[in-house]
């Protein structure tokens, strides 16, 4: 079966690719147009209720929070999309670095590998703001370089792996280098991983960026970003508590959302799992169908073939997540 | 054992000293002029003179990065470049605060962890368990400080029992109201990481479940849940020492964040604010202080593994 | 005064992986069970126990001395597993607590059944210990279960499930995953430990040569059915079942040839 529609009969990676595609489209869509100016202030209406004119309500300089948070969406897409492509490059260029070089250069990357692991990625961070001053380039550079060291230690057994394998071996022989066995054997087998990898960092890039707007390291002070709000409007806690819910919910579903993503696309990828529709399911061929399984069974005839199928050419994920079914095939045919 | 124990300490040296030549780098490769960096660019000449000269710029790297180290290793980590005070002192008096915001958050997030992880895996299928690992993967992806201000919209604002901000002045002397101010901070780290734990906990469990031995003492004469419970659970407590390591390093961005969500005295808060000071000598030793305790805690915690699993332990014959 | 298995299905979902499956135990008697891996031999014993892996439903009848077992609650199925029927199970190296020193162990079902105080307890292990014939009891009680050998292992898993005095005792394939020479050595203590304790028992084995020396009665088992129930010695002389004939054919083999049974049929998974 297509991985994509199999990924829309999975509950929670329909729910992570709707959260996502709903997130680009209103990255996309703020760049030309939003329910109002989000940086325009107006103390006549600070403070003003929600409504449907205003659906979360005004912050303390009359700015519209819904307007604000849309507008903060091409932030977060920025940073998630910036971070995936420096932690995937500098994940691979590490793993590969630490599988196919001479032995002493990847004794050398594992020993790096696992220090790197240790820095939390607020720690790089914060030592990049120190050097450079905050920036959303610090928050990308900071994840990629946090999860890009996470992606080299997950896949880099993997290339060995592959690299051990015989249709390489064979390969080799045959007088191909090692970019093309790169290219053409060790990508396209560790590219399911490496996918779910990037949709998880994905979330972890989303929470970095809040947290350092919040610091005040992140985005800079005119640019709307849903960590700088929460900033802001926490200053007022005392009077508008009630405020400070829009801007996080939206990143925990945000966050939530990729996450899910990552664990369907996970359960739909990995050959190893036989029918898998919801981790919450054993995974054996007798295993009782769980309400949830049958649930989302029942809810993606509908979905399916309405909404997600103009939502998908838009989401990155979901297009990378067309190719992951040729792996297995083209493994086939080099082999 | 012994081997064990000497490779083990060689490699958290040789992280440590990976660790901070990588943050000394960090630091003095990327900005151009550091004096500048410091003294930011309406400085005088005299004063980035003297920037350059308490720090030693002149100075070709190897010799300022050996002089780091050497301090280090008598115990003094150099002075704040802004203010002059030596950074040991300060980073000793703010881990008063740190370190038991720490240990409290891990202590909340491991009794969450613990009896919920086992209930999700027990009640797997049944709608107690699908809320409770929902519930989970929810709470895991909520941002720690929004977190924070939502227990402080209940708990400060609304019911009014614990303080919204603020550490007492006179610290651990009254420690009736230092715990007091700590508790939300660190409830609020708990519950985050605690989410997140659940599921590790909950999947080890599942894990231990199906293992023969969990049957023999069903077989034994237990109820398949005494079995689990009595058999399996030591078990799923050694897995969790081995990914306490990980979790230390989520604590400590969490006690980060949170102390400055919450005013807290603490490392965290210091070390944004000198990061915002451009104070690069005590960046630089905040960094490698807070890097040390995460590989110095994972070396710990994979010798005690070791020392908890009879299978890994060398027994004398 | 006997085990009595009558009707005994097990379903997966909608699979029925055992189908009415019949036969009778009285202590002292001994039963072999026997059929190709997948003929549901071993889950027909947990079904004894009411310990089937999750998903598995059982219906029909399984009654101990005249009460009925299908349907009771764990907790007292918890209180006749271990102390009226013990089981062996077929897997040494997984059976027993990695964590745990064998002292703990091998007289875990005498101290959960008996209330033994813990110098009670000590003293039993060293007992049993002894009885299985463990080398070295006093030492090896002392060990976890990684430093003893398969052979050894199996050892304290046949103590454990003798150590509350069963009436009933069901073995699964316990020689199965032994060396040849130590499953004959294992054999020979079970058959002695089982004959003087009077219990009645359950050998499930895929191997007739094996059920030859154990069992009086052979029940053979196929794709769940059971296609043949005889004497042991007549199921040697004339199999009346398919299976049976095959079974005896690979008795002969490995007779000459002291190797794992490899078949050429597969069974139905």
């Amino acid at each position: 079966m297509n991985p994509l529609r199999k990924l829309f009969r999975h509950p929670a990676g329909l729910f992570g690719a709707i959260v996502v595609a709903v997130l680009v489209l209103s990255a996309l869509v703020s760049l030309v147009w939003t329910p109002h100016d989000p940086v325009f202030t107006d103390s006549a209406r600070r403070w003003l209720a929600p409504t449907w004119a205003y659906p979360f309500g005004t912050d303390n300089s009359g700015r519209d929070i819904f307007s604000l948070i849309v507008a903060g969406s091409r932030v977060t897409v920025l940073v998630a999309v910036g971070s995936a492509l420096g932690a995937g490059i500098l994940g691979l260029l590490l793993a590969s670095l630490g599988a196919l070089t001479r032995r002493w250069v990847r004794e050398g990357v594992a020993v790096l590998i696992d220090v790197l692991i240790a820095f939390p990625t607020l720690l790089i961070a914060m030592l990049l703001a120190a050097a450079w001053g905050g920036s959303l380039l610090v928050v990308i550079v900071a994840v990629s370089i946090g999860f890009g060291v996470n992606i080299a230690r997950v896949t880099r057994p993997e290339i060995r792996a592959v690299l051990a394998a015989d249709y390489v071996l064979a390969a080799r022989a045959s007088g191909i280098g090692s970019l093309g066995i790169l290219r053409r054997h060790v990508i396209p087998n560790i590219l399911p991983v490496l996918i779910v990898q990037l949709s998880w960092g994905m979330a972890i890039a989303i929470l970095a960026e809040a947290g350092l707007s919040y610091l005040g390291y992140g985005a800079p002070a005119d640019t709307p970003s849903w960590g700088r709000l929460l900033s802001e409007l926490q200053t007022y806690i005392g009077i508008q508590p009630l405020s400070v819910l829009w801007p996080g919910a939206v990143i925990t579903i945000t966050v939530l959302g990729f996450n899910l993503l990552g664990d369907g696309l996970r359960d739909v990828t990995d050959p190893t799992l036989a029918d898998p529709i919801l981790s919450e399911t054993v995974p054996a061929s007798n295993a009782p169908v769980s309400p949830a399984a049958a649930a989302g069974a029942t809810s993606d005839s509908s979905a399916r073939e309405t909404e997600p199928a103009h939502i998908t050419p838009v989401s990155p994920d979901a297009t990378e997540a067309a190719s992951i079914s040729e792996t297995p095939e083209t493994q086939e045919g080099t082999r | 054992m012994t081997r064990f124990l000497l490779t083990r300490a060689l490699l958290l040296v040789l992280g440590l000293a990976v660790a901070s030549v990588l943050i000394f780098l960090a630091l003095r490769l990327l900005p151009g002029d550091v004096a500048q960096v410091i003294a930011g660019t309406d400085a005088t000449p005299e004063r980035l003179a003297a920037i350059r000269d308490s720090l030693g710029l002149e100075r070709p790297l190897p010799v300022q990065y050996g002089e780091w180290i050497g301090g280090l290793l008598r115990g003094d980590l150099g002075n704040s470049v802004v203010t002059g005070t030596p950074v040991a002192g300060e980073i000793w008096e703010k881990a008063q605060v740190t370190l038991p915001l720490a240990l409290l958050s891990m202590l909340i997030g491991l009794a969450i962890a613990g009896p919920l992880g086992v209930a999700a895996a027990l009640r797997r299928g049944r709608p107690a368990g699908f809320a409770l690992s929902g519930g989970a993967q929810a709470l895991a992806a909520v941002p720690v400080i929004w977190a924070g201000m939502l227990l402080v919209i209940v708990f400060s604002l609304w019911l009014g029992w614990l303080p919204a901000q603020g550490f007492p002045r006179a610290g651990w002397s009254d420690p009736g109201a230092a715990l007091r101010s700590l508790l939300l901070p660190a409830l609020t780290i708990g519950i985050v990481e605690g989410a997140a734990m659940l599921r590790f906990v909950r999947s080890a469990t599942l894990g231990v479940m199906g293992q023969d031995f969990v049957r023999t003492a069903a077989a034994a004469g237990r109820t398949r849940t005494g079995a689990l419970l009595s058999h399996g659970l030591p078990s799923v407590a050694l897995s969790i020492v081995s990914v306490l390591g990980i979790q230390v390093a989520g604590l400590l961005v969490g006690t980060v964040l949170v102390e400055n969500l919450f005013t807290l005295p603490g490392i965290g808060r210091m070390l944004v604010a000198d990061v915002g000071n451009r104070d690069l000598t005590k960046v630089q030793s905040e960094i490698l202080v807070l890097t040390a305790i995460v590989l110095i805690i994972g070396t710990l915690v994979d010798v005690v593994h070791r020392l908890l699993d009879p299978r890994q332990r060398e027994v004398a014959r | 005064m006997s085990l009595i298995v009558e009707n005994l299905r097990i379903d997966f979902g909608a699979r029925t992986v055992v189908h009415e499956v019949s036969f009778e135990v009285s202590p002292g008697a001994r039963l072999g069970l026997i059929g190709e891996s997948g003929s549901g031999k071993s889950l027909t014993a947990l079904a004894i126990l009411g310990l089937l892996p999750e998903g598995a439903r059982a219906s029909g009848s399984i009654r101990l001395d005249g009460e009925e077992l299908l349907g009771r609650p764990d907790r007292e199925l918890a209180g006749i597993r271990g102390d009226r029927i013990a089981m062996v199970f077929q897997e040494p190296r997984t059976a027993l607590n990695p964590l745990r020193r064998i002292e703990r162990q091998i007289a875990e079902p005498a101290r959960l059944h008996g209330r033994l105080s813990k110098a009670q307890t000590r003293a039993r292990a060293l007992e049993l210990a002894e009885l299985v014939g463990l080398p070295e009891p006093a030492e090896i009680l002392r060990r976890y279960p990684h430093e003893l050998s398969g052979g050894q292992r199996q050892r304290v898993s046949i103590a454990a499930a003798l150590s509350a005095g069963p009436r009933y005792l069901l073995a699964d394939e316990p020689t199965t995953a032994l060396d040849v020479t130590v499953q004959s050595e294992i054999l020979n203590t079970f058959d002695t430990l089982v004959r003087e304790s009077g219990s009645g028992l359950v050998f499930i084995t895929h191997d007739l040569a094996v059920l030859a020396r154990i069992a009086d009665h052979a029940v053979v088992l196929a794709d769940g059915r059971v296609v043949e129930s005889a004497p042991v010695r007549t199921l040697l002389e004339a199999p009346q079942s398919e299976l049976g004939r095959r079974l005896l054919a690979a008795a002969r083999r490995t007779a000459f040839r002291p190797a794992p049974i490899t078949r050429e049929e597969s069974t139905n998974d």
